[in-house]
């Protein structure tokens, strides 16, 4: 058991070793908090899966230490924001801008979930059995007090 | 209409089916750039085989401009080097390199070795322009037209077939503009 545990927790410890490490030194507590959102939500435009945080590729260290320079020269987080969009497009961004482009991607699920429920609701509609209201006759209810007697 | 939304899952599948198939013939890689439409950005740089010559975007001239991004760290950007060397030959375009985060001297060199193709090339070992031009890989070559508007970008080699699918239709465009006096 406390082999598995050190196993396990050697194997943590190659995963956190595994993105890459810039040693910048920043002004505050909050610009680094800055940074670390901004790398993680800014898309690198070679490795397209990965985020600046945690590509290696070379684009992806030049764009961090844009960022990281940005901060330091007291940006805000939509200056730098827009900065990148103006040179790569909004596909850097990981949350794409609401346009015409992304109708489709931001409202499509709600569609589906609309359509979902008009069929559930016209299946449910037609499957409503009608006899299930009627009242007893007066020979089942005779019958029902004769077993509940019995008991 | 109990028939119908019988058809509804089919129907579904069917859009979703058309959506994922149309994505497998994408090319994730081929990004729209941010700056087409845009005047190429400003930038104070020396030339490659100068360092004491200021170059300027406003010394890129030409009816057609080509601004072909390369390094001698790119593989294939020696790939795409004897093309280049053909297209220089050419009087319908002018072509400019832009040295991207690369050495002088191992540049100058290629230059040497390999034949220089381009009218001159910029020297940016920091990456600054490049940076301007949302360029992420070498080679990446953008076209600028008469008013130095940059009109398309394409990232990757050039050879003979690229250049007949992605830029001939663009130069032709450019070229008639020109010639409606646009």
């Amino acid at each position: 058991m406390r082999l598995l545990t050190l196993v396990i927790s050697l194997l943590w410890l190659a995963t956190s070793q595994a993105s890459p490490i810039d040693t910048y030194s920043f002004k505050s507590e909050v610009d680094k908090t800055r940074y670390q959102a901004l790398v993680k939500e800014l898309r690198c435009p070679k490795c397209q899966n990965q985020n600046l945080a945690d590509s290696n590729s070379q684009i992806a260290v030049d764009l961090r230490e844009q960022v990281y320079i940005m901060i330091n020269e007291g940006k805000s987080d939509k200056e730098i924001v827009d900065y990148m969009v103006a040179r790569y497009g909004d596909f850097v961004l990981y949350r794409p801008k609401v346009n015409e482009y992304t109708y489709m991607l931001w409202f499509s699920p709600a569609i589906f979930l609309l359509i979902g429920a008009v069929v559930v609701v016209l299946i449910l509609r037609r499957k409503a059995p009608p006899q299930a209201q009627q009242a007893m006759s007066d020979a089942e209810k005779q019958k029902l007090a004769d077993i509940l007697k019995e008991e | 209409m109990n028939k119908l939304i019988r058809f509804i899952p089919l129907v579904l599948f069917i859009l979703l089916a058309i959506v994922l198939y149309r994505g497998l013939s994408l090319n994730p890689e081929k990004l729209p750039s941010a700056l087409i439409g845009k005047p190429v950005p400003a930038f104070t740089l020396t030339q490659l085989k100068n360092e004491n010559r200021i170059l300027s975007a406003e010394q890129l001239t030409g009816d057609v401009v080509l601004i072909n991004v390369w390094a001698t760290w790119c593989p294939s950007c020696r790939y795409e080097h004897p093309y280049l060397l053909d297209l220089a030959k050419s009087d319908r375009i002018k072509l400019y390199g832009l040295n991207y985060k690369d050495e002088r001297e191992l540049a100058v060199k290629w230059l040497n070795d390999l034949g220089d193709p381009y009218e001159f090339s910029i020297f940016d070992d920091l990456g600054r322009l490049g940076l301007d031009l949302g360029v992420y890989a070498a080679p990446e070559t953008f076209v600028v037209d008469h008013h130095g508007i940059i009109r398309k970008r394409f990232a990757g080699p050039i050879d003979a077939n690229v250049w007949q699918k992605e830029f001939e239709p663009i130069i032709k465009q450019i070229e008639a503009e020109k010639a409606k006096g646009q």
